[in-house]
């Protein structure tokens, strides 16, 4: 049967790209803001203007690591609501210069299915497919640039398989063609949530007009998100009301969420490089002993190489035979939290499509596992770890009629079961 | 109409499953071990699905000549926590009390299995159907087998879009799969704008297996 649950059970976090915990200095900066410091920043007395001024430096600060200006800080809810307003505020403002968009296939849901939205409203888009490792090219995208292109939204790194995309190459190629054209077409945004915390964000070298964060993966709250938009064009706010924000985004400030974000982005770049050089290591040790103790397993995505190539916190493999989901309860049980690309634990019942537009077979996609390791990440983890999915993977391969090749054009069926 | 069988939601509590399939996910029954498939000497084997789909079960039967009762069952599941358990629970309902006879076992619908689980999340109703269709396809083996081809059920597929070649059957998967629009029954069978004339008739069969799986 299963491995025997172990008496020192305990809980190894590995799904920090779906969220992280808020740090300790975080919260302490975010409390008072409840209480305390409860006044509205757009009120005149001093309760108000004390709020204000703590809004102004977190802007500050944000915009002195994107190499920007304070007012090209945004604050919204959050990521979905960032790359929402980015891409639908520069589709509606600029709809009479044209309507088309490219962005890529490997893109998070807040932004393709704004996407496809917009394509139920007229405008065209073009998805880029990206290589087996979920890059796209700068060439790809100049190759799709035309005349009614009014935007470009291309992630920074990808949620999934940690890909990092070479969005100052792609800025670089925009700006060669707005120069040639003599157009300020198109606009480029990138989503940046899975980088804030681990990639340089500075939006001079990447290029950017438009760039997409939030809190929840760096540590900071839920709830928070920033646009950062380049000053001199215009978008259409998403929601209006009050003149908060530069007027692109009504709404009295969250202000808990404003300060626990600033602490968090702060902390998170500050550490960065050490952490980056800490997690490449851990990361390396997991995936050579899981080789080891595994067999007919495959890494998705990039090599695991710096941070230029991938995000050093993502592992996600394809161990064959058995499926995403099933494996994800089994490791719950042992305390063990993950994710899977598998469609069981998806709506629609398709599996990533990340890894389908890598071009990995459905069969390896359901069997896909994405590890992604964080600020509390020990090596003791990674052997608890090592210590139990072995087993578990032996348990359900024997209960699994599947025997797949791990070459995936020569996968057949064993003898009893061809018809 | 029978007692509707339970369908758990994804706000029903802190574990998605019942304690019901929780105890076949972790303990599953009647499990043929991999590698031990040729020493089990079965009467019959069906499978369905493909690892591709998500899902990929095998059943084997043991059957008594005379009496057409169900003696043994054996399985293996490529599959969720859903799939597995309700693999385990419809194997142990075929041989307990001495056995289902064949005719018995062909009556076991896919909310049987539900029931006897204590319900399924409504999103994972089609890994019990998949259940159900194995069985069906190991019974249709021993029938074959043993001669009785009158007795081999077939599941006949009517085209209803005849440019894009889509059956009953087709859209019976895509509403299992999630399907709830002719939009979405396109999308899941990757097929472009559907004839206009067929779309009445698309939105009532997914109007029909909706009611049959999710009513």
């Amino acid at each position: 049967m299963f491995p025997i649950k172990p008496t020192d059970k305990r809980l190894v976090y590995l799904d920090h790209a779906a969220t992280t915990p808020v740090h300790k200095e975080v919260l302490d900066a975010m409390l008072p803001y409840f209480t305390e410091h409860f006044g509205n920043p757009s009120a005149l007395y001093h309760i108000g203007r004390e709020v204000k001024n703590a809004v102004d430096q977190a802007r500050k600060m944000i915009a002195g690591y994107l190499g920007t200006q304070a007012d090209s800080i945004i604050f919204c809810s959050g990521g979905t609501e960032s790359d929402n307003m980015a891409i639908f505020g520069v589709a509606k403002k600029h709809a009479h210069k044209g309507k088309h968009i490219i962005t890529s296939e490997v893109e998070h849901h807040a932004v393709l299915h704004a996407c496809e939205q917009l394509e139920k409203e007229g405008f065209e888009v073009t998805y880029l497919r990206p290589d087996e490792t979920g890059l796209v090219s700068a060439t790809q995208v100049k190759e799709a640039l035309r005349p009614d292109t009014i935007l470009v939204s291309i992630m920074y790194a990808n949620n999934e398989i940690g890909t990092v995309e070479p969005i100052a190459d792609i800025g670089r190629e925009i700006l060669k063609w707005r120069k040639a054209e003599g157009t300020v077409y198109p606009y480029f945004h990138t989503d940046a949530c899975q980088a804030a915390g681990v990639l340089d964000l500075n939006v001079e070298k990447l290029h950017v007009d438009l760039l997409t964060m939030n809190g929840s993966k760096l540590y900071g709250p839920k709830g928070i998100g920033v646009l950062y938009k380049r000053r001199g064009f215009a978008i259409q706010p998403l929601i209006v009301g009050g003149a908060q924000e530069f007027r692109m985004r009504a709404g009295t400030e969250h202000m808990p969420g404003i300060i626990g974000f600033a602490k968090a982005f702060d902390l998170a770049q500050k550490k960065r490089v050490e952490e980056n050089t800490r997690l490449i290591e851990l990361r390396a040790y997991f995936w050579k002993e899981l080789q080891k103790r595994i067999s007919k397993i495959r890494l998705n995505g990039p090599e695991l190489d710096g941070v230029d190539v991938r995000l050093p916190n993502n592992l996600n493999i394809s161990i064959l035979d058995i499926e995403g989901e099933a494996l994800l309860l089994y490791l719950d049980e042992y305390g063990i939290v993950c994710s899977t690309g598998s469609a069981c634990t998806s709506e629609s019942l398709d599996p990533s499509h990340v890894l389908l537009a890598c071009g990995l077979p459905y069969e390896y996609a359901h069997g896909s596992i994405r590890f992604t390791l964080g600020a509390s990440t020990s090596k003791e983890d990674i052997d608890y770890v090592l210590t139990y999915l072995p087993a578990i993977v032996e348990k359900l391969r024997e209960i699994s009629p599947v025997r797949l090749s791990q070459n995936p054009t020569d996968n057949t069926h064993p003898t009893y079961l061809q018809r | 109409m029978g007692q509707e069988a339970k369908i758990r939601d994804n706000q029903g509590g802190s574990w998605l499953y019942s304690d019901m399939v929780k105890d076949h996910f972790f303990n599953p029954r009647n499990i043929l071990k991999a590698g031990e498939e040729d020493a089990y000497a079965a009467d019959a084997m069906g499978r369905v699905g493909s690892p591709a789909c998500g899902d990929e079960m095998v059943i084997w039967l043991k059957i008594d000549k005379e009496t057409e009762k169900i003696t043994d069952c054996k399985w293996q599941t490529f599959g969720c926590g859903s799939a597995i358990a309700s693999t385990s629970m419809l194997s142990v309902m075929l041989i307990e009390d001495g056995g289902m006879t064949l005719d018995e076992a062909l009556k076991v619908k896919p909310q049987d299995i539900m029931k006897r689980l204590d319900g399924l999340p409504n999103r994972k109703i089609h890994c019990s159907v998949l259940g159900d269709k194995a069985l069906q396809s190991a019974i249709n083996d021993w029938f074959r087998k043993t001669g009785q081809h009158d007795r081999i059920v077939v599941q006949g597929a009517k085209v209803i879009d005849a440019t894009l070649n889509i059956t009953d059957k087709d859209i019976e998967e895509a509403v299992l799969e999630g399907a709830q629009t002719v939009e979405e029954v396109q999308k899941k069978l990757k097929v472009g704008a559907a004839n206009p004339e067929a779309i009445p008739e698309i939105e009532q069969l997914i109007r029909f297996y909706s009611e049959k799986y999710y009513g």
